[in-house]
């Protein structure tokens, strides 16, 4: 399946794209992030993130369907 | 009502008209010259706007449904801002004073825990650095 990436702040200066369109085999957004990491050697570890699909919050194990978007979200920080 | 946006929050007021307010609290956050000893410069914000203002939205309705308050109002800036500018700004209304100091403190905290929106902090020496993220030491 075909999935679109959006990446933001420290994600997107490592990855150096904003977002992009990828083939993948992953069935999770934890999966997808792992092959990404190992892939580009993204910054920041699985276990500090969160992740949404299609726009809204979503778990690490949320199964994965053809045209998603999945955003990775690093530690928040506004205010 | 929540708000994102890249222009200076400066000459804000909050709404008015609502005859059974007693009192509104306001909280503003500014940029400080200083972070953890380091000397800044300047600061960026970014957002990731559309569930930035679902989640500012769910925590305001959240604020009204915890304290009997009569409305709850935060912007949010974006983009590069200098040291004193305003970057949040949050009222509460209620018809008592209580509530509002309350109130104001939940949406502060939860904004900042919750909402995807990020801080990186350009320093006086030339580095720079996302908030919230462990830099690897060299």
């Amino acid at each position: 399946m075909r999935v679109q990436i959006r990446y933001f702040a420290s994600l997107r200066e490592g990855r150096g794209a904003s977002e992009e369109s990828r083939e993948t085999s992953s069935a999770t957004p934890e999966e997808l992030y792992r092959e990404l990491q190992e892939a580009f050697g993204l910054p920041l570890p699985w276990a500090c993130l969160r992740v949404a699909v299609n726009g809204e919050f979503a778990d690490g194990c949320h199964l994965l369907q053809d045209s998603d978007e999945v955003t990775f979200i690093p530690p928040v920080a506004g205010g | 009502m929540f708000q994102i946006t890249a222009e200076p929050l400066e000459s804000l007021s909050p709404p008015g008209g609502r005859s059974h307010v007693g009192g509104i609290v306001e909280f503003t956050g500014l940029v400080r010259d200083v972070n953890e000893g380091r000397g800044v410069s300047l600061l960026e914000y970014e957002a990731y706007e559309s569930l930035a203002m679902k989640e500012g939205e769910r925590i305001l309705a959240e604020a009204r449904a915890k304290f009997p308050i009569e409305d709850a109002w935060c912007v949010h800036r974006v983009g590069k801002l200098s040291i004193g500018d305003l970057a949040i700004r949050v009222w509460v209304a209620a018809g008592h004073r209580a509530e509002t100091f309350d109130a104001c403190r939940f949406i502060v905290d939860e904004v900042k825990a919750r909402v995807p929106i990020w801080k990186k902090e350009h320093y006086r020496d030339g580095d720079s650095g996302w908030i919230g993220v462990e830099e690897p030491r060299a």
